[in-house]
């Protein structure tokens, strides 16, 4: 990706500052109209998911109790799998955003609330609500664009570890919940130096985090594997499962959020001063939405209204989907793209852009059939030569 | 001024070892419910059970006038009864917000089926009783708080009583007159109301006087006035020798109280429900205190609480400053703060678990935030 202020075709040169502050308003306004109308049947609405998904979980964990028995393992299992994604998904990520604050109930809300996620709902909200939200899409300000651990932007120098990111990105995405606490603890950057590895905060983050770490293992791959006796193996084997799919799960769908081809990324120095309008922009053009039915929505914990919740991320996750017309058409009437698709769809192009970064500027798209032996060669000598090499083959 | 009389609880007794079990229990089953807690599940089909926060359920409303209902409320296990003209805390949810309101507890303590009632008059714009009142249907689950209150009799009972009551102050009269009638005592009640089909109560307290258990004075002020000191003097012509109780607005309480001040009276008790939160006009802002660290800071309506409290060199958790991110979400104790955003108001009193977002929040009045 290439930011926004380095295009040649830069997609708001057409809006003036009164348009875009006039924009802004619009997204006050139906705003406004959702707290105006937010009541009792969006209260019932997260209770009943509550309620559901406790149910599941311990439906499914007693199912697992005769996991010995392949169907009942492939259905707890199905069931654990779906119950964890909802907890993370639609109930702790929206939670943990305030978006049930209102409701003044001290056991829903943002506050009190804990997930079975290995990053501790107070760091997550801090690198999550705080950096992520308010600086999105921003080079070297929002870390979830991926800087620190892959190669994301044309502009960012070629080098051949970049061919294994690809398979770094598919072990993070197995590992993800992990992948988010590192990510959370800032551990690269902790890690590096003794100062930083031994500053009294960074290792109250890494303690607790482990804390959290060795609960989660305690009762997903000793407590409920004892429980179930005999079946100890396949209830440990289907924790395990469980624990993946939901990770898989929830990679794809936020790297759905940001990282297809087409979402804009932005400067540093590009929101200096920014106004509200403009903030609203920023989150209008940085996010993509996956298209699907209501259980989609429900399974992406409502991410795939990610336009909307980049808007709005306080905001109910229920009523996403409500105001989507409304901001669509906004889009419409300023020509700016919505970025919408299909859940495989989007995946697709975000891996396709995992892959594009992981090989030179312009080798995938200069590569035919015809001409795949000699740019293989041409990657052979780049991956085995000098920065000199490099640089001469990439200008070529 | 107020009671002297401190009200005994009935407690259960405690059993050491079983309590000890029951933790060791609890703690074992949270290694396998992490990061929920057993109760989280166990709520899911016995929110009322011991050990769990104190829930009511609601089991009738009966309707008493045409804007006062009784509701007939099946307390949680762990609820530790009450004496005659205490109050409870009802936790309700109103359009999805949880709200509390300070209810009198009018049922005889020998109820059989062991629930508790308050009966509640809708005040005009209340939401909260409102709801109560025309909207609750027997099942709904409130949230409670312990009994309590001062605003209770001596035991043995006085000689001689009086209660000065108006609109839904007779609540906690009728708590105290239900459950002490028995006992031999000279009772007399002024009580006030618009019209005689106003009165809570209005058949009972009628009967009551009936059959000589107490001498009821009724007034109706649409018809009468409001009462006064001469007034009352002259009603009750032994005032001088009666323990009083009152309880009603609070023109009332006051003019009752310089009336037992100036005359040198014996001891009157008061019972006063909310002291309104004082709002101030839009821009207008108020004083912020700290509870906590001791500070107070004056605020102007147009500054975030967050602003004024960092300029005045108070430590605050912040975060995105605009709003999205709850990173200085703190509990407002009391007060009413403003959105920046769009004005809308949010008013709090001690005990309702009011959090704010200080960096979009500005003061509209005095604010006490736990901090």
């Amino acid at each position: 990706m290439t930011t926004l202020q380095k295009k040649s075709e830069n997609p708001i040169a057409h809006l003036s500052a009164e348009e875009i502050e006039l924009l802004g308003k619009e997204l006050d306004e139906i705003r406004q109209e959702v707290l105006d109308s937010r009541g009792e049947s969006d209260a019932a609405y997260i209770r009943t998911v509550i309620d559901v998904q406790r149910r599941l979980e311990l439906g499914s964990r007693a199912v697992l109790l005769a996991s010995f028995f392949p169907p009942a393992w492939l259905l707890g299992t199905v069931g654990l799998s779906v119950a964890k994604i909802l907890e993370n998904m639609e109930i702790g990520h929206n939670i943990l955003h305030g978006q049930w604050d209102w409701m003044r109930d001290p056991k829903i809300h943002s506050t009190t609330w804990e997930w079975d996620m290995a990053s501790p709902a107070e760091q997550w909200k801090h690198s999550h609500n705080e950096l992520h939200h308010t600086y999105t899409n921003v080079v070297g300000k929002d870390n979830d664009l991926g800087y620190g651990i892959m190669r994301v932007d044309e502009d960012q120098r070629w080098h051949p570890i970049y061919l294994a990111q690809p398979l770094w990105n598919f072990v993070n995405a197995c590992f993800f919940e992990y992948g988010i606490a590192a990510y959370d603890l800032e551990l690269g950057k902790n890690l590096a130096s003794k100062r930083r590895r031994n500053d009294p905060a960074f290792v109250a983050g890494y303690k607790q985090v482990l804390g959290k770490i060795r609960r989660q293992a305690t009762k997903d791959y000793l407590v409920h594997p004892a429980l179930s006796g005999p079946s100890f193996v396949p209830t440990l084997l289907a924790n395990v499962t469980a624990n993946v799919v939901r990770n898989l799960w929830s990679h794809s769908v936020i790297m759905c959020g940001h990282f297809p081809e087409g979402v804009e990324t932005y400067e540093k120095t590009s929101i200096e001063g920014e106004t509200r309008g403009e903030w609203y922009l920023r989150q209008m053009l940085g996010s993509a939405n996956i298209s699907g039915s209501k259980a989609m929505h429900l399974m992406t914990g409502n991410l795939s209204h990610q336009i909307e919740h980049h808007l709005f991320p306080d905001l109910p996750s229920n009523r996403y989907a409500k105001i989507a017309p409304k901001v669509k058409d906004l889009f419409a009437r300023n020509g700016l793209r919505y970025h919408e698709a299909p859940l495989p769809q989007q995946v697709a192009s975000a891996w396709h852009k995992v892959f594009r970064l992981s090989l030179p500027n312009g080798w995938l798209a200069e590569t035919t059939p015809r001409n795949a032996p000699a740019q293989l060669a041409k990657l052979w000598k780049m991956t085995t030569g000098g920065p000199k090499v490099r640089r001469a083959l990439s200008a070529a | 001024m107020s009671t002297t009389v401190k009200p005994s609880r009935p407690t259960r007794p405690v059993r050491p070892v079983l309590a000890a079990l029951r933790d060791r229990a609890v703690r074992l089953a949270e290694l396998a419910t992490t990061p929920l807690l057993p109760a989280d599940y166990l709520d899911l089909v016995h929110p009322l059970r011991s050990g769990t926060d104190l829930r009511g359920r609601v089991e009738s409303v009966t309707r008493e006038t045409a804007d006062a209902a009784t509701l007939v409320i099946r307390p949680g296990a762990d609820w530790a009864g009450h004496v005659p003209g205490q109050y409870v805390r009802v936790g309700v949810d109103v359009d999805g917000v949880r709200q509390w309101r300070t209810y009198s507890i009018t049922s005889e303590l020998a109820r059989a089926d062991r629930c508790i009632s308050i009966t509640v008059k809708a005040v005009p714009g209340g939401v909260v009783s409102t709801h109560l009142v025309h909207r609750t249907r027997p099942g709904t689950l409130v949230h409670l708080d312990q009994a309590t209150g001062e605003f209770v009799l001596p035991a043995p009972l006085p000689a001689k009583t009086l209660f000065v009551t108006a609109g839904s102050g007779i609540t906690p009269v009728m708590g105290m007159l239900r459950n002490h009638l028995a006992e031999p005592s000279d009772v007399v009640v002024v009580h006030s109301s618009p019209t005689p089909d106003d009165v809570v109560f209005g058949a009972e307290l009628r009967a009551l006087a009936a059959s000589g258990a107490i001498r009821l004075v009724e007034r109706h002020t649409r018809t009468d006035g409001h009462l006064d000191a001469a007034l009352l003097t002259e009603l009750v012509p032994d005032l001088a020798e009666r323990s009083a109780w009152a309880c009603g607005p609070l023109p009332l309480l006051d003019l009752l109280e310089e009336h037992w001040a100036t005359a040198g009276l014996g001891t009157l008790h008061v019972e006063r429900f909310r002291t309104g939160v004082v709002v101030t006009g839009e821009g207008e802002g108020g004083t912020v205190s700290f509870g906590r660290t001791g500070t107070a800071v004056e605020a102007d309506g147009a500054t975030s609480i967050l602003d004024a409290a960092e300029s005045a060199g108070v430590l605050m958790p912040s975060g995105c400053r605009m709003g999205i991110c709850f990173g200085c979400v703190l509990p407002l104790r009391e007060g009413a703060v403003r959105d920046l955003r769009n004005g809308e108001l949010t008013v709090a009193a001690p005990g309702d678990g009011v959090l704010v977002q200080t960096c979009i929040s500005a003061a509209a009045g005095a604010c006490d935030i736990d901090h």
